[in-house]
């Protein structure tokens, strides 16, 4: 085995040279670039967490935007709805006051030519009664040749109608 | 030597040769010749450097290498994690250094650049020196670690939480060994594993050469079979690559939790 047949000749100069060159990795690629490396790559862990939480709060901003836009959109809506409610109430409540009045109006009109057809009819017995009892004394007069007191056709004329 | 005798020494592979500076020396006498095995720790160690360089964009949208490199910082910044907790983020150089060199050191071993001639590839990993210095180097952070922030606190680590005093000594006998015990299962581990896969590759290779070379009969008998076996079998070495780089990783950040987070 070479490994042992060597040793006495070759050991100084294997651990020598080992040291030379395994020194001079450590000291260029361990010391010299490793911690740069790994900085790099810190660097841009830090970067991909900066930007996540960065993209998390405007999520978050945007989400808060939007609840604010539906609650303002419900008060806006229910202002709307409360405003048409109101309008229909006034416009109901306009309604039923001009047809009170109208039907006043008509009711007085009623009532007063009513109340016209009324004398008109009271008139007209009046001069039914006076033309009966003119008619009554001129049958009597022809008919008895008598002549009666207006006031007693009158009488009697009122007593057959009031029968009759 | 093994072209002559028609057989291929599945042991050659390991074999440390020295490409200049046979005569290099520290200043008391020790040798340090550049050689094979210290050329692919720097091509491991050029090529970890130019796969990290390339993830270095930094862009905030990361194009693919980019991601592969952050996937790796990525695992090894989540090992540490889970095993160590917060405090664990100031190893992630040293975890992933450790893992990456071992990662390229033992894959590069299994790129079949041998198909250029006269190149040969070496895998260090499948070195106890090399290994075992890692394990050192491992060990001593946790010591270090351990000592500098509970002091002398730190032996508690051998008596378990609620242990009954009578038990105190045994037990304490035989945490004190399974620690002792880690260098080297850390580093016998990754040199067996990867020593032994390569090893097996290459008996597979010879039976193939062997087979191929004593007529048609038995290349189909034995060749055939051995090659397929080699065809999943390094599947299997790539796959043992990653988990031996990632159990070396992951241990060590286990004894940097026992030293870091002291019971």
């Amino acid at each position: 085995m070479p490994q042992i047949e060597q040793i006495a000749e070759t050991l100084s100069s294997q651990v020598f040279w080992l040291l030379v060159f395994f020194g001079l990795t450590f000291v260029l690629v361990g010391l010299g670039m490793v911690p740069k490396i790994l900085g790099t790559v810190e660097v841009r862990d830090n970067q991909i967490a900066g930007d996540l939480a960065a993209a998390q709060a405007a999520r978050d901003a945007a989400t808060g935007d939007e609840e604010a836009w539906r609650q303002r959109e419900n008060a806006n809506r229910s202002a709307a709805q409360a405003l048409i409610g109101e309008a229909k109430a006034k416009a109901a409540a306009a309604n039923a006051a001009k047809l009170a009045e109208t039907q006043g109006k008509l009711d007085m009109r009623l009532a007063e030519a009513e109340a016209a057809i009324a004398a008109a009819r009271n008139s007209a017995m009046a001069e039914i009664e006076g033309v009966a009892a003119d008619a009554a004394r001129d049958i009597v007069a022809r008919v008895a040749g008598t002549q009666i007191e207006p006031a007693a056709a009158e009488a009697a004329v009122k007593e057959v109608m009031a029968h009759g | 030597m093994a072209a002559e005798e028609g057989k291929v020494d599945p042991m050659k592979q390991f074999t440390i040769e020295p490409l200049m500076g046979s005569d290099w020396q520290l200043g008391d006498g020790l040798n340090i010749a550049f050689t094979n095995s210290a050329l692919w720790m720097a091509i491991t160690a050029v090529l970890v450097t130019l796969f990290v360089a390339g993830g270095m964009k930094r862009e905030l949208v990361p194009g693919r290498w980019q991601m592969a490199v952050e996937t790796m910082t990525g695992f090894i910044d989540d090992l540490l994690e889970a095993n160590v907790g917060a405090a664990g983020r100031k190893y992630v150089p040293y975890i992933f250094t450790l893992f990456m060199f071992i990662l390229f050191g033992n894959l590069l071993g299994l790129v079949p650049v041998g198909l250029i001639p006269g190149v040969h590839a070496f895998t260090f990993t499948s070195h106890f020196t090399v290994t075992g210095v890692l394990a050192i180097v491992s060990f001593s952070i946790v010591l270090i670690v351990g000592f500098w922030k509970h002091g002398l606190h730190f032996f508690s680590l051998f008596w378990p939480a609620n242990t009954p005093a009578f038990l105190a000594a045994p037990i304490s006998l035989i945490e004190l060994v399974s620690f002792m015990v880690r260098p080297f299962s850390l580093a016998l581990r990754l040199f067996v594993a990867m020593m032994a896969g390569h090893v097996l590759l290459k008996v597979l290779a010879s039976f193939v050469i062997a087979g191929g070379g004593a007529g048609a009969g038995l290349g189909l008998l034995v060749g055939v079979p051995s090659f397929i076996l080699m065809v999943a079998i390094s599947a299997l070495e790539i796959l043992v690559a990653g988990i031996q780089a990632y159990v070396f990783a992951l241990l060590t950040s286990l004894y940097i939790n026992d030293a870091e987070n002291l019971h």
